[in-house]
């Protein structure tokens, strides 16, 4: 039994940096497994959020029409923060559609002019065309319209929006961009970013999102003419951040100078001599728009329900007959209708409130561009000068 | 005279064989021939000995051990015996260790009381070094037997020879006593002759016993005895008496008396810490007289005490938490604050006994070195209470022309930077800085220099960075600081060692400083001198080579945004330095260890530079163009096979794969052998280990395009899981792997579901409790966090597919497992986190299919309930995941 050596580390640091690399390394390891786990739960969770608040009541519902109970839509709003699109891009099926058509943030109509119209808003000519995310990962772009269909599936510049040699493709790089597919010169128009190189702009003040949407891309001023075919004028409210569903943070706002489509057409591209709106039946024949909460316009007669075989859920259209709508202190007191059928298989949603109104005013008093421009008459027009954005992809 | 002989009838084979030459009256020669020095006598020798052992190993053992204790055999081949019988019961690796053993235990029951007959009487021989090998044979016996329940009569054998008059035999037993008690566990002995050993243990050291020797054999014994002795700490009488003897033995005359009682204080300290309350006024006098009179080899062992009381002393402040109302076993006495005033004049008169060229000497270890540290282990037990005691000693002794003083005033600076306040250190050290970086330039004594740079070292070790709130590093003096330490770093290589380090701590201290870094200017600078310092052609001393580069690397771990681009022009410099390393000249295997030891540190710094450029896009997109290069380099690298290389290279190659994605494919074909014998590689199961790993990075970054491979890899681990070669810690992280390769290849999975949930589920069964130390609960830790991580990404692996169905089977298992590690109570947060996720992703994935099965689970309410309610964010996260999985699946 010798004596036992008994030296301690001298002039030594505790740590060799061996093992710190090592250490280093195993937490990096660590750190991607996590992701990788998080990434296959998250997209779980959103899937989850969607389908677990369908009533029992309507088992048969077509399988892209959807619940827009406002519930609902708060909780996807929520939890699309955490969304995982590589993942969800892979899904196939009704469940992939569902869940993107509620990822987009829809514009209401502009009945009246906001407050500090020139201040605390940007302006851009809508292209005309269809409204789209479009989604880069996994070396592939997708695009998908409103209700969650497929329009495109194309490579892209967009990161990891093609296979190339450099596009790292780890499954953390991907962007989602609001755009309008504007199909004369099948050009996408961003109107606003979502998500770049897997950095989430959920959270992000609109002003904050332009930013980025013109370091990234190319950006064209706004001479009175654009490139393409305008359809209205959008206006964003500077402190929005990026919301799923509707939102009066985002206003859309038409006249004939500026868009082909003012009034809207029936599915023959003709202006019917009614105005016609889409609304969601509710139990007790409550007849609601898709805002949150969702407007009244009144009830449906229990026998149509009954003939007609429809369940709450469906979305009927209308016609606003003679009586029209009328309103008192702005609000919506009498809507005169007069049930037409059910609405297009492809209708996601009901009519906004907005639109209603805003098609309404449009037929019989529409709020004109002089009234606008009444309200931008600021010296400092610097702000409301209006810019669109293009994407060189 | 030996009544030991070898009964003819264990001799039967070996006489029957022609090529065996042993025969009973030939070991003895063939044992001088195994020790001698011709290398082929030698190597015939050990040939024979091995096909004996190899043709009947009764009779082998049988005619070691008579020869051991045959008084009329020359005392070298007697040695020789005892020592091969030992080897034969014991080896180093376990799975052989085990082999052994059982080998032992299945052996003739006749042989084995012949050959411990043999050992017993060889206790009493006139000759020391066969009784001190038989000592050993049999406490390695006893290591096997006891547990067993065999050979109860050992003990009370052993302990009647004590009372033999012969003191030489006496001393044997004790000896052997100490070694049994080395060899076996405390709770195999039962109390009653507990008792016995530690009552003739102790008389034994007594001053009464008037033989040295016995009084030296029965202090080393109780040195091993110590723990067996709970029961008797915990009796005030007993320990007050075996306290006694102890310190009346550090006053023997006999130096290695002294010694050895030393070392049963400081086994005393920290296995019976509590009880030193009465004693500890007298052991200071003890040792504050052995360290200022005593020889080296006892006054060490002093100072041993004191630092080894402040290791205790540490662990239990921390455990308070910093504030005193936490919760601790044992309860913190503050004897070294009650020291203090005398422990620390004490501990700084040692710091001027400095040996000439101690810096030089890797191996040194004397009382200036021993009482520097043990000043810095008090300086972290008490706090800002030692800086008056310290500061007057520094003061005075700093400037004096002699060097002693002024190392010693520096070292003790030093030795007191970590432990006190910044607010306590940082007006001392901003008065201080700049004489240290003057003497670092201008003192005549290397010595002192070389305190010094270690000193400045420490400096920004603990007191710069972004924690410190008035910095010590300014604009003013930053950039002499650089130039010193770039100048110091030319010094002599312990001083320029010493000068890395502070460099490695300066830039460590910049860690988190946001986008712009102090350091910056100096950059360049740095990084040039650095590379010089490790083409000196004496970089080779005082580890300065790797001290340079483990500094190059620290300097670019923690360098910004604004330096990006000359981190990457390092990478073309590291990969020719590297290339050059390759260049095949036949070389010495001497020249061959340096050579591998400077590709180490080289594909160290790769690493190191591959992790920080692949973190950013930027970077990563520049640096992707020396990716084929580099992965041209690592490949012929491993072909030089060596094991730290080897590490080093894979862990390299691991942030690679991160950095490079799914484009890593294309290096599969090449690299995937050098994979393969990383996971071969039990020997060195570090490089198993790191390969593992590895394993994971490149699942995740090739995902569904490293299927061409998995049959190989799953293949060498479900091997390795089931080898028991392979060191134990290796075998969680492969489990984790099987979940990194099920999420990347999804349902291709399928192939090697079986084997991989058999292998689980028995690792599941082992892991599900833990009884035992706090090690094994560690352990079992890691292996249910393994089996759970594996579980998980084989569930989410399978998600959305059609072979869902597959795992519907293992469900009510892997359950019963969730639940039956949460009724142990002994899982980590780490465990707890992935045990939830665990039941969420099968909710996730099984649906409907498990809801029922869910819902009976405990681990579905109580557990889940619980990390609902954690405090800990990733439990949380995980829980609520699991909740929203589970409502869905038993929902449908």
């Amino acid at each position: 039994m010798a004596p036992h050596d008994l030296r301690r580390p001298f002039k030594r640091a505790a740590i060799s940096d061996q093992q710190k690399r090592r250490e280093l390394s195993l937490l990096r390891q660590e750190q991607n497994r996590r992701d990788a786990q998080q990434q296959a739960r998250c997209l779980a969770s959103s899937i989850l959020s969607l389908q677990s608040p369908v009533p029992e009541s309507e088992p048969e519902q077509s399988d892209i029409e959807l619940e827009t109970a406002p519930e609902i839509e708060k909780e996807s709003g929520t939890l699309s923060k955490d969304l995982d699109v590589p993942r969800a891009s892979k899904l196939r099926g009704p469940e992939v559609r569902k869940w993107f058509a509620r990822q987009l943030m829809l514009p209401e109509w502009m009945i009246d002019v906001p407050d500090r119209l020139s201040q605390d808003w940007y302006v851009y000519a809508r292209p005309a065309g269809k409204r789209c995310f479009v989604v880069s990962s996994n070396g592939t772009t997708v695009s998908r319209q409103r209700n969650g269909s497929i329009l495109h599936h194309f490579p892209s510049a967009l990161p990891a929006g093609a296979k190339t040699r450099d596009s790292s493709g780890s499954g953390q790089s991907y962007c989602i961009l609001d755009c309008i597919f504007h199909e004369l010169d099948q050009t996408y128009y961003v109107i606003d970013m979502v998500c770049w190189n897997g950095y989430s702009l959920y959270d992000c003040t609109s002003e904050f999102r332009f930013f980025w949407l013109n370091s990234k891309i190319e950006e064209s001023a706004y001479t009175g003419v654009v490139p393409y075919v305008k359809d209205g004028l959008l206006f964003y409210n500077k402190h929005a951040h990026y919301q799923t569903g509707n939102t009066p943070l985002v206003l859309v706002w038409k006249d004939e100078n500026c868009s082909q489509y003012v009034i809207d057409t029936d599915s023959k591209g003709e202006i019917p001599s009614q105005q016609q709106v889409v609304l969601e039946l509710q139990d007790n024949g409550k007849l609601v728009t898709s805002d949150d909460p969702p407007v009244l316009f009144g009830y449906l007669d229990g026998d149509i329900i009954q003939k007609s075989g429809l369940h709450s859920g469906n979305l009927l259209r209308f016609a606003v007959s003679d009586g029209g709508l009328s309103f008192v202190d702005g609000k919506l007191d009498k809507a005169d209708l007069n049930y037409l059928g059910k609405a297009n298989r492809g209708r996601a949603f009901a009519d906004s409130y907005s639109k209603v109104v805003f098609q309404f005013t449009v037929r019989h008093s529409p709020l004109k561009i002089d009234d606008l421009l009444a309200s931008i008459n600021s010296p400092d027009d610097q702000e409301k000068k209006p810019c669109d954005v293009e994407m060189v992809g | 005279m030996s009544n030991c002989y070898v009964d003819p009838k264990y001799l039967s084979v070996p006489y029957q064989l022609l090529s065996m030459n042993i025969r009973a009256m030939e070991v003895t020669q063939v044992l001088l021939n195994a020790q001698s020095i011709d290398g082929a006598v030698r190597k015939n020798a050990e040939e024979s000995l091995k096909q004996f052992q190899e043709q009947n190993l009764p009779a082998f053992l049988l005619s070691l051990s008579g020869e051991l204790a045959n008084e009329e055999k020359p005392v070298e081949t007697r040695k020789l015996a005892g020592l091969i019988l030992k080897n034969a019961l014991d080896a180093k690796e376990q799975h052989r260790k085990y082999e052994l053993v059982q080998r032992w235990l299945s052996l003739d029951a006749n042989a084995k009381s012949q050959i411990k007959a043999c050992v017993l009487k060889t206790l009493s021989s006139a000759v020391a070094d066969a009784r001190s090998t038989a000592s050993q044979v049999i406490a390695k016996v006893a290591g096997i037997e006891l547990p067993q329940k065999q050979w109860p009569e050992l003990i009370g054998s052993l302990l009647s020879n004590i009372h033999q008059l012969r003191a030489h035999a006496k001393q044997a037993t004790l000896e052997t006593l100490g070694y049994l008690c080395e060899e076996v566990s405390p709770d195999i002995i039962d109390q009653d002759q507990v008792n016995k050993i530690l009552t003739a243990v102790v008389q034994g050291m007594s001053a009464s016993e008037g033989n040295t020797d016995v009084r030296l054999a029965a202090t080393r014994a109780l040195y091993n005895a110590l723990g067996f002795a709970q029961a008797n700490f915990s009796n005030d009488m007993e320990r007050d008496y075996i306290m006694r003897v102890v310190c009346e033995a550090t006053l023997s005359p006999e130096v290695r008396i002294r010694q050895a009682a030393f070392e049963c204080l400081v086994s005393i300290s920290s296995t019976y810490y509590e009880k030193l309350a009465p004693y500890i006024q007298d052991i200071f006098s003890i040792t504050a007289k052995a360290v200022r009179e005593d020889e080296e080899p006892v006054s060490l062992q002093a100072i041993e005490f004191w630092s080894s009381i402040c290791d205790e002393e540490i662990d239990i402040l921390e455990d308070y938490g910093g504030e005193f109302t936490g919760d601790s076993d044992i309860p913190c006495f503050y004897f070294i604050k009650q020291a203090l005033p005398a422990l620390v004049p004490m501990l700084l008169e040692t710091l001027l006994k400095q040996e000439e060229d101690q810096d030089q000497d890797e191996g040194a270890w004397n009382i200036a070195m021993a009482g520097g540290t043990c000043l810095g282990l008090v300086a972290r037990t008490v706090g800002d209470d030692i800086v008056p005691l310290v500061v007057p000693f520094i003061e005075e002794n700093i400037t004096k022309p002699d060097w002693r003083q002024r190392e010693a005033a520096t070292y003790a600076f030093g030795s007191i930077l970590e432990g006190p306040s910044p607010e306590k250190l940082i007006p001392l050290v901003n008065v201080a800085l700049n004489f240290m970086l003057s003497a670092l330039t201008k003192d005549p004594n290397s010595h002192v220099k070389d305190t010094t740079a270690w000193t400045v070292g420490r400096i920004f070790e603990f007191l710069h960075g972004s924690a410190v709130d008035s910095p010590i590093i300014t604009q003013a003096n930053c950039q002499q600081i650089v130039t010193v330490l770039l100048q110091s770093m030319k010094d002599t290589p312990n001083v320029a060692e010493k000068a890395c380090g502070a460099l490695y701590f300066l830039a460590q201290g910049y860690e988190d400083v946001g986008p712009s870094s102090p350091l910056t200017p100096f950059f360049q600078e740095i990084v040039q001198s650095l590379l010089t310092v490790t083409h000196r052609e004496d970089a080779g001393e005082s580890r300065l080579r790797t001290a340079a580069y483990e500094t190059l690397n620290e300097v670019v771990r923690c360098s910004t945004d604004e330096t990006a681009p000359l981190v990457l022009q390092l990478v073309p410099v590291i990969m020719m330095e590297l290339h050059n390393t390759l260049e095949g000249q036949k070389l010495s295997s001497d020249e061959r260890e340096k050579q591998s030891e400077l590709q180490g540190l080289l594909c160290g710094c790769l690493q190191v530079i591959i992790q920080k450029l692949g973190s950013s896009e930027p970077t990563k997109y520049v640096f992707m163009q020396y990716a084929d290069q580099i992965m041209g380099l690592f490949l012929r690298v491993f072909a030089c096979r060596s094991s730290t290389v080897h590490e080093e290279a894979m862990l390299a190659i691991g942030a690679l794969a991160y950095a490079t994605g799914p484009d890593f494919a294309k290096y599969m074909p090449d690299f995937y052998r050098y994979l393969e014998m990383g996971l071969q590689n039990f020997e060195e199961y570090q490089v198993c280990a790191v390969t593992v790993g590895v394993v994971g990075d490149i699942s995740r970054a090739l995902e569904e395009k490293i299927v061409p491979y998995c049959d190989g890899i799953m293949t060498q681990l479900l091997k390795n899981l089931s080898s028991n070669q392979l060191h134990r810690s290796v075998k969680p992280p492969i489990f984790s792997c099987f979940g990194d390769i099920a999420l990347a290849v999804g349902e291709y999975f399928e192939k090697y579901l079986m084997w991989a949930m058999s292998a689980l589920q028995r690792a599941a069964e082992l892991s599900t409790h833990t009884a035992g130390d706090d090690e094994l609960t560690e352990y079992t830790n890691s292996l249910r966090n393994g089996i759970l991580e594996a579980y998980s990404g084989i569930f989410q692996g399978f998600k959305n597919s059609p072979k869902t169905q597959l795992l519907i089977p293992y469900a009510p298992h892997i359950l019963q497992f969730l639940d039956g590690i949460y009724m142990e109570k002994d899982m980590d947060d780490v465990v707890m986190k992935t045990a939830i996720g665990v039941l969420g992703d099968l909710a996730d994935t099984l649906g409907s299919h498990a809801g029922s099965l869910i819902q009976q689970s405990r681990s579905s309410k109580d557990f889940l309930n619980e990390c609902l309610s954690s405090e800990d964010h990733m439990i949380k996260e995980s829980a609520e995941w699991a909740k929203l999985a589970i409502s869905r699946a038993i929902s449908v």
